[in-house]
């Protein structure tokens, strides 16, 4: 990477305003293309058929009544869609769970898929699908999961991260361990020590658009899929390796999305849609239904997390353990292991261990979520240690502050940090109005912090000059949160231009390098060092060009704030050129104008939050009304600050969801209870009180202009916040997610009656 | 010659120890040595490892130097939202 990533320090003109976002107007007026908004000539109608048992054997699958049906094209089953993925474990999961083998793993596994005129046909075809079923054992509780009776769901998995190589097949995939110091020793030290078990239930991301695409197979082997995503290179790759094309043979064209948050990471419809469409020689469209993909997508884990934390009388931490253990789906997953990592990540600790277990349970494949399998972790660690400033008498900011992680700390899970910000949030916090504003009767305040990694990955822009003048920007990162409007500011501030000069649009496959999904809160970090190289190989031709119109040495030749410059006193009669003349010549020159940039965005710098709420809980009913809530994080810079607030609040109004009301809830039969929005209630407006937030600016020095990811961190802290204000308001430790009014009801009695 | 840090999981591949030294310039390097000097970590390295050096994580630039002394440490290549 010929490019210096490093923190300058420079002033900002154009980074850091809240131009008005542009693709605003055709998200408000319905111009905007989602997934399900496009459509082919000839296209088909896809539907899925789906195992009603949460486990089974699949003795035989007979489609040939369905095949008969006036109006289906083709029916598809797992034979359709033959194991090619030369022994990677990861991608056969993957296929597995788009169309079930030998097995339906939960309830809600694709079995069989059918395309067809419309509609109704396609329903219709689905009902003449018969499959033979052998019901096995099912289990859907993670703890139930590890027991040693507990059925199996995978029989050739042996436990990975022992000691002892396991001789019996078992539910949890992988044990995985992290700390330093001596914890045993520790705890000999603490004057004080809270030991809980919490709990928390599985909950979807909630992404209002269902998961939708269009697939074209040609008859010369080459397709184009249209598709919400939130990686379309990736989907490109999974798809090429699922079916057996070469990725360049197959564009992927990515549309708007209505959420993701990570549940649009994996492919589930997609190689679906492709095989029905090579199979019946036409487009089919795929969408899917709320109840499929409450059932069939990836939700994240639910967890059981056992904590321990010691101090001693000054506020002084001196050990920290917990136990976390994640349900995975029917696959394997490394959801545990981030929480370990993730769990103690904000404290000072010189004796500190934590250990995960991969659970694997009869339901959907767990997806990532948002900073995944940070906030269960932190949801448990924040409140014992909540209750451990309790015990100690003191002010629960103050016990954060004084066992924070600064600068040269030895993070819990191994490195040490360089230049964070957990301290400065907590210092905000501490002087925050908020944190003083009185409150009434049966109103609670609470408070906790988080953490959150980032990342950085493949990245890929190219910027192109129109002889207007106009710049033209193409990403390869699909815009979930704002990056068409940061990139475009990102431009202007490189080429000294305004932000109107600019228009961003995310390009298919076909037409840039490979980009990494848009994850890890690495749209904007990776994107905007990607348009800055790529702005900044513009420049140099810009320079060049002008260089070529006053008939001097390019090395004389400067840019600033938008124009050409020629230094030096020879030159001191030649007016500065703009970009605009420059380019209005460029036909001349040597042809249009254009930077490109391939690079690995490496060096994403971690990022803390610390989030202050208060509830009022109705000790009648057990309802819990959010009447406060305040968001402090650290952005390193934010170069769209109105996208950089909506991140905050948008991730604390998931967060309140998850805590007060989100879970899947699953019957004995194994099968989903709640597969709709009527009964899996996420927040709505009236639900929410107006979300304050506060970004704090500490540069990130591995990225020229200082920026962090922003997109994940700010759901790590609300369920911990929210359940330390809970169980201020009620009286009473609230350890289970969610804190519905019929838990906080059972815990109020349980306290009353001792 | 650097010095580097295994989490759990990795450390029982390399015969129980937690610091391995290694006679690598780069995190490229560092990987190929790795395979060669405890081959039960080549899946690992295949599957994905990110590499922090002096706090600073590393998944993809495998062309990075490694500073005489610094801190190196190998973790999980996680998966984000």
């Amino acid at each position: 990477m010929n490019f210096d990533p490093r923190f300058s320090g420079r002033k900002f003109a154009s980074v850091g305003t809240r131009p008005i976002r542009p693709d605003g107007v055709d998200k408000v007026t319905g111009r905007a293309r989602y997934g399900a908004d496009f459509n082919m000539a000839g296209q088909l109608v896809g539907r899925v058929l789906r195992s009603p048992h949460a486990h089974a054997k699949i003795r035989k699958i007979d489609t040939s009544k369905a095949e008969a049906l006036a109006g289906v094209k083709a029916v598809i089953t797992a034979k359709d869609l033959p194991d090619l993925t030369d022994g990677d474990a990861a991608m056969y999961d993957i296929l597995d769970n788009c169309m079930a083998r030998t097995k339906a793993l939960y309830d809600g596994h694709a079995v069989a898929a059918v395309a067809a005129i419309d509609a109704h046909t396609a329903r219709q075809a689905l009902k003449l699908i018969v499959v033979d079923y052998e019901v096995l054992p099912h289990v859907t509780d993670v703890d139930e999961a590890m027991q040693h009776h507990a059925p199996l769901i995978n029989d050739t998995v042996f436990t990975e991260g022992l000691e002892e190589k396991p001789v019996k097949p078992s539910n949890v995939t992988k044990r995985s361990q992290f700390g330093h110091g001596d914890v045993h020793q520790g705890f000999g030290h603490a004057d004080f020590i809270v030991e809980r078990s919490f709990k928390t239930e599985q909950t979807h991301q909630g992404y209002i658009e269902p998961h939708a695409c269009v697939a074209n197979v040609s008859s010369d082997g080459t397709a184009d899929l249209w598709v919400c995503t939130q990686g379309h290179f990736v989907y490109r790759q999974h798809c090429a390796q699922l079916l057996g094309m070469e990725a360049s043979k197959l564009r992927v064209t990515s549309s708007e999305i209505g959420g993701g948050f990570g549940g649009k990471t994996h492919v589930w419809a997609e190689p679906v849609a492709l095989a029905l469409s090579r199979k019946a020689g036409r487009p089919v469209k795929l969408v899917m239904t709320r109840d499929e993909v409450f059932r069939a997508s990836g939700p994240t884990s639910a967890t059981s997390i056992d904590v321990k934390i010691g101090a001693r009388k000054d506020g002084t931490i001196t050990a920290a353990e917990a136990t976390l253990r994640y349900s995975a789906g029917p696959y394997a997953g490394s959801w545990a292991e981030i929480g370990a990592m993730t769990a103690f990540a904000c404290y000072r600790l010189d004796n500190v261990k934590t250990v995960g277990f991969e659970v694997l349970v009869n339901r959907p494949k767990t997806a990532a979520y948002r900073a995944p399998s940070a906030p269960m972790a932190a949801f448990a660690v924040e409140s014992a240690v909540d209750e451990l400033a309790k015990e100690l008498g003191m002010d629960p900011v103050e016990f954060r502050i004084r066992n924070a992680a600064q600068e040269g700390t030895r993070s819990s899970y191994g490195p040490v940090y360089g230049p964070i910000g957990i301290g400065p949030t907590l210092e905000a916090v501490k002087a925050h109005a908020h944190m003083k504003a009185p409150l009434k009767v049966n109103q609670g305040r609470g408070m906790a912090c988080g953490f959150w990694f980032n990342f950085g990955g493949q990245t890929c822009v190219d910027l192109n000059i129109g002889m207007d003048g106009s710049v033209s920007l193409a990403v390869g990162t699909v815009d979930v949160g704002g990056s068409r409007a940061s990139l475009s500011l990102v431009a202007a501030e490189e080429l000294g231009i305004d932000y109107a000069q600019l228009k961003a649009v995310v390009a298919d496959t076909s037409s840039l390098g490979y980009n990494d999904m848009t994850d890890g809160s690495r749209g904007t970090f990776s994107s905007s060092m990607a348009t800055i190289s790529a702005a900044r190989n513009a420049i140099k031709i810009l320079r060049e060009r002008a260089a070529q119109m006053w008939d001097i040495a390019v090395d004389d030749v400067v840019w600033e704030q938008g124009h050409a410059v020629a230094k030096g006193e020879k030159h001191g009669n030649l007016g500065k050129l703009s970009l605009k003349e420059i380019a209005a010549k460029s036909g001349t020159t040597g042809g249009p104008i254009a930077g490109h940039s391939e690079l690995v965005a490496d060096g994403a710098g971690v990022s803390f939050a610390t989030h202050i709420c208060d509830v009022e809980v109705d000790p009648e009913t057990g309802a819990t009304r959010v009447i406060r809530y305040t968001v402090v994080q650290d952005a390193g810079k934010a170069v769209h600050p109105t996208y950089v607030e909506g991140q905050y609040q948008g991730g604390a109004a998931q967060g309140i969801g998850w805590a007060l009301n989100e879970e899947y809830i699953y019957g004995k039969d194994g099968r989903l209870q709640n597969a709709g929005f009527l009964d899996y209630r996420i927040p709505v407006c009236s639900d929410l009180p107006m979300i304050d937030t506060q970004i704090l600016e500490i540069p990130n020095p591995n990225h020229p202009y200082g920026v962090r990811g922003v997109g994940e961190t700010s759901i790590v802290p609300p369920l911990a916040a929210i359940a330390n204000a809970v169980s201020n308001a009620a009286g009473v430790r609230m350890t289970h997610i969610p804190m519905s009014p019929p838990r906080i009801l059972a815990a109020i009695e349980a306290e009353r009656e001792g | 010659m650097v010095e580097v840090t295994l989490w759990g999981a990795l450390s029982q591949l390399a015969g129980g120890r937690s610091k391995v030294e290694v006679e690598a310039k780069d995190i490229r390097e560092l990987f190929r040595k790795l395979a060669e000097q405890y081959p039960g970590l080549e899946p690992w390295i295949d599957r994905g490892i990110a590499v922090a050096i002096d706090g600073v994580i590393y998944r993809d630039t495998w062309g990075k130097k490694l500073p005489e002394g610094a801190e190196i440490f190998l973790l999980p290549r996680l998966a984000g939202g």
